[in-house]
């Protein structure tokens, strides 16, 4: 799980060992529910997993909820709220509770966490911290208890589609796929009962709270939280084995289920060395800072900042408008939507869904009918049919994600990769402005590779950038499949994408990772094409220095506008240089 | 039952501010910014259980203070016509707003049931009309959605909530100490709600082994027996509130000397803030911690302490730049106080 091999992985398995990790997870679990948060199941679906959820159900307590909860669900659902319907036929609030409220004492399970938005991630994240839900909605609160665990399934590809970090952060274990396997020996559900009597009784040394502690920041793991899981671990791992203390061998198995999956950092490096890096950050911790000093990015900037056309990204966005439109397009754009965003009139219709009925328009439309009612239907005061429901739109805008491709090839470090990532920067403040997430992906050698996910943090836009390395050939089919894709994901998510291709066209490895100028440039063409064909919303920034019709060409078969950077001002270049000693050594870097 | 303020282990800035806005409600807010595991919700949802109780009107929604004329409702102000007002104490509220609220709820709507039952136009209040007077905390403050973002910024800057919606019309007062938490690296917070938040601290995972050891040890001492837990820590909170008390009574009485304002005239200048607002929440702050030390004038060490917390989310800022320029105000601070 890790990729180095201390001594307490190579150490034999404890008594009952025979379980795998996997086991070992699904049993604590089982133990200490609310303790240890959940689990992630990083795999597909299959019978693998079903039959590894099926066992783990079976080690619960007998008649404890096992829910699922859809990726979309509607706050209403997942919180509770008021029942509409039911206080419509009543005359009175009626209250439905919601699902996390159900699960109470049981097991939520997360399809497709990988997928869910941040917003709900965080409100499991507050009825999690808090074991209880509460539901401020339609002038109503709520407070009911919520003490459930988390089983997420993270059916992820990429490493960068996980669930949200707000929701790892509170679950103890992760299960891989490979964990999975059919024939694992499991605890009986007896015992496992037995041991979650038993957990109140459980005891932990100072020693063992001491090692945990240093244990984790050993390996640069930043959260509390990791140690309190291996603590609480520990114990639930005493108990299964039917002692009552903590042992030298259940902090191994916490070390290796909880805290070795979190390590960020060899544990070679003395404690008291160790810098406090969230998993996050390691990457700038990796790159020596003076590689690429500040002040040559705020000059390079300063450089760009008359050569780029102004608000280019808010120019592309506006010409793309009418052409949206006119395709219809789905759920992309402004949206009306039933939940967020601008209120934005009314409409007769159904509730459910997340609907929120406008009040005064229901009444006003059943206020006429209602003498009429009262004859057909005497009783009630006041009479309201399904049909009178009037329903608030909200206008919500989509957010533009812009999705900047970025040909860190050799020769694109040579001509100008600095320059190149000024006029990024420029875009990037362009983005702040607009309240767009950035994205980031660079390609050279043989693959492309994903520097920043989509996300409204330019810092860490900016720390990706300055990171970026240069050097090897021009993967250019590769970088825009690549980018394509990640257009097209985003788009799935209701998001608007725009991709941002900075090269300067040496295209010379093919699809298929071979070298070979022609066919790169035909792959290249070819991925240019299937781009136009995704109605993908596309800019081409040419940096080379004497811009070729490649690159042109490119841009045409993409239907993308062609901007060529032009060069920097000479004496201008030359006057930064000059107080910037070392900057061509990092431009060069 | 909630973990106790006092045994909060390290964090020593954000526990101090989170004192100072306790003391000194016109700060108008703290946010908390920081690594996850830290315990930013465990101090703000704490901060509840040691704030000591305040007078206010009975039988009015909003829980006016009779000692303040100004900031009446419209029914104290008629009931106030009509001879004294009664008074009982309450706790000070601390109202999560989670991040699912509808409008209508923080806002306030028409009253359902009673609309339904015999078709009158009662207000209900919502979170804003709860929160008057105490503290309203927002959890992943940088995820809330915009349109409940606008709402915050109008009634955080003017302290009255004007309700114009399903055929209602009527206002009144909202002041709250507004909190905040949130991790930057997962999104913006917009410049008009950070100058929202007087005093800004950053939350670091804590370094050394035997603070972390303690964390844990006292969560995981809390999680399996709260209440003794809780009875171990009462007399500690209760000093803490004594503290309080004597702070807020020693407040007004706090001089600050041409000096002591011209330096933070100098910071506020050398930092290149914007408006005078940041001027005002550095004195008011260093008053606060003034007041919370026993001094009886604002030295320049107080300045010096508050001029982080009270200035590093109101640099005009670079986007790019990493969102909380703590090291750019520190060098700044050392060079104002050696100059």
């Amino acid at each position: 799980m890790s990729p180095f091999d201390p001594a307490w992985a190579a150490n034999p398995a404890p008594e009952g060992g025979e379980f795998s990790d996997a086991v070992w997870a699904a049993a604590l679990l089982a133990i200490d529910p609310i303790g240890l948060g959940g689990m992630t199941i990083r795999a597909w679906s299959g019978p693998a997993r079903e039959n590894y959820l099926q066992n783990y159900r079976s080690l619960l307590r007998v008649k404890s909820a096992f829910r699922k909860m859809p990726l979309h669900i509607s706050d209403q659902q997942m919180l509770g709220g008021l029942d509409l319907t039911a206080t419509l036929a009543t005359g009175r609030p009626v209250m439905t509770s919601g699902l996390l409220d159900d699960c109470d004492g049981g097991v939520l399970l997360l399809a497709m966490a990988e997928r869910i938005n941040p917003g709900t991630a965080a409100r499991l994240a507050a009825a999690m911290d808090r074991h209880a839900v509460i539901s401020e909605q339609n002038s109503t609160t709520m407070v009911n208890p919520a003490r459930f665990a988390v089983v997420a399934l993270d059916e992820g590809l990429e490493p960068d589609e996980a669930p949200p970090a707000c929701l790892l952060e509170r679950l103890a274990f992760t299960v891989a796929q490979s964990g999975l396997s059919g024939d694992a020996v499991w605890p009986d559900a007896a015992v496992v009962a037995q041991a979650r009597e038993n957990l109140v009784v459980v005891t932990s040394s100072n020693e063992a709270l001491g090692q945990l502690c240093s244990l984790a920041a050993a390996l640069g793991i930043g959260s509390l939280r990791a140690p309190l899981f291996a603590l609480r671990a520990a114990r639930a791992a005493a108990a299964l084995q039917g002692r009552d203390s903590v042992a030298a061998c259940d902090i191994a198995l916490a070390t290796r289920l909880i805290l070795a999956p979190r390590a960020t950092q060899l544990p070679s490096a003395p404690a008291d060395e160790m810098p406090a890096e969230q998993p996050e950050e390691s990457p700038e911790s990796l790159t020596p800072r003076d590689e690429q000093p500040e002040a040559v990015e705020d000059s390079i900037s300063d450089a760009q900042k008359s050569l780029l056309p102004p608000e280019l990204l808010a120019a592309l966005a506006v010409g793309a408008g009418p052409k949206r439109a006119s395709r219809g397009a789905g759920n992309t754009g402004d949206s009306a939507s039933l939940r967020r965003g601008r209120p934005a009139g009314t409409k007769s219709g159904g509730l459910g869904g997340g609907a929120r009925l406008s009040l005064i328009e229901t009444l006003r439309a059943a206020a006429p009918w209602q003498k009429l009612r009262r004859t057909a239907a005497p009783g009630r005061k006041l009479q309201i049919r399904a049909n009178d429901f009037r329903i608030q739109k909200f206008k919500e805008q989509t957010k533009s994600v812009a999705i900047f491709a970025v040909d860190a090839s050799g020769s694109a470090a040579v001509n100008r990769l600095a320059e190149a990532k000024g006029a990024v920067q420029l875009l990037l403040a362009d983005c702040y402005v607009r309240r767009d997430l950035v994205a980031l992906l660079a390609f050279r050698g043989r693959t492309a590779e994903c520097l920043l996910p989509p996300t409204s943090a330019l810092a860490r836009a900016k720390r990706s950038l300055a990171c970026l390395p240069g050097g090897g050939p021009t993967p250019l089919a590769i970088g825009l499949d690549a980018a394509r894709g990640m257009a097209e994901a985003e788009r799935r998510k209701g998001h608007q994408p725009l991709l941002v291709l900075l090269t300067d066209g040496g295209a010379n490895i093919g699809r298929d990772g071979k070298p070979g100028r022609a066919a790169a440039a035909q792959d290249a063409l070819a991925a240019a094409r299937l781009c136009r064909m995704a109605r993908l919303q596309c800019l081409v920034i040419d940096t080379a220095p004497r811009p070729q019709p490649f690159v042109a060409n490119l841009a045409a078969e993409m239907a993308a506008r062609y901007v060529p950077l032009p060069y920097a001002d000479p004496s201008h270049l030359s006057r930064i240089v000059q107080s910037q000693g070392d900057f061509r050594a990092s431009s060069a870097a | 039952m909630v973990f106790p303020f006092s045994a909060v282990v390290g964090q020593d800035e954000m526990i101090n501010a989170l004192v100072i806005a306790a003391i000194e409600p016109r700060l108008s807010g703290v946010l908390i910014f920081g690594d996850r595991g830290t315990g930013k919700s465990t101090a703000v949802r704490a901060l509840a259980a040691l704030l000591p109780d305040m007078a206010a009107v009975s039988g009015c929604t909003y829980a006016c203070d009779p000692d303040d004329a100004t900031s009446l409702c419209e029914n104290c102000r008629e009931r106030q016509l009509g001879g004294n007002l009664p008074v009982h104490r309450v706790a000070v509220p601390v109202v999560d707003l989670p991040l699912g609220a509808t409008e209508d709820r923080v806002i306030g709507a028409l009253n359902l049931e009673r609309a339904l039952a015999d078709g009158t136009k009662v207000f209900e209040p919502g979170l804003l009309a709860r929160a008057h007077r105490g503290f309203l905390y927002i959890d992943e403050v940088n995820l809330l959605e915009d349109h409940i973002v606008d709402v915050l910024l109008d009634v955080a800057a003017s302290g009255e909530n004007v309700v114009e919606r399903e055929g209602m019309s009527l206002r009144h007062p909202a002041r709250f100490v507004l909190i905040g938490s949130g991790n930057p690296e997962e999104g913006e917070l917009r410049p008009q709600l950070l100058d929202r938040f007087g005093l800004c601290v950053e939350v670091r995972t804590p370094t050394d082994i035997a603070t972390r050891i303690e964390v844990v040890r006292r969560r995981d001492e809390y999680d399996r027996d709260p209440v003794r837990f809780s009875a171990k820590w009462q007399a500690a909170d209760a000093a803490l509130r004594e503290l309080i008390l004597q702070a807020r009574a020693r407040l007004s009485g706090i001089a600050v000397s041409d000096n002591v304002l011209e330096q933070a005239a100098k910071l506020c200048i050398a930092l290149g803030t914007d408006g005078l607002r940041g001027e005002l929440t550095l004195v008011r702050a260093a008053r606060a911690w003034a007041a919370f030390q026993g001094a009886a004038v604002v030295s320049m060490e107080h300045l010096r302490a508050m001029t982080s917390p009270a200035l590093r989310h109101r640099l005009r800022r670079d986007p790019l730049d990493d969102s909380l320029a703590s090291t750019r105000v520190e060098r700044v601070v050392a060079e104002v106080f050696a100059a």
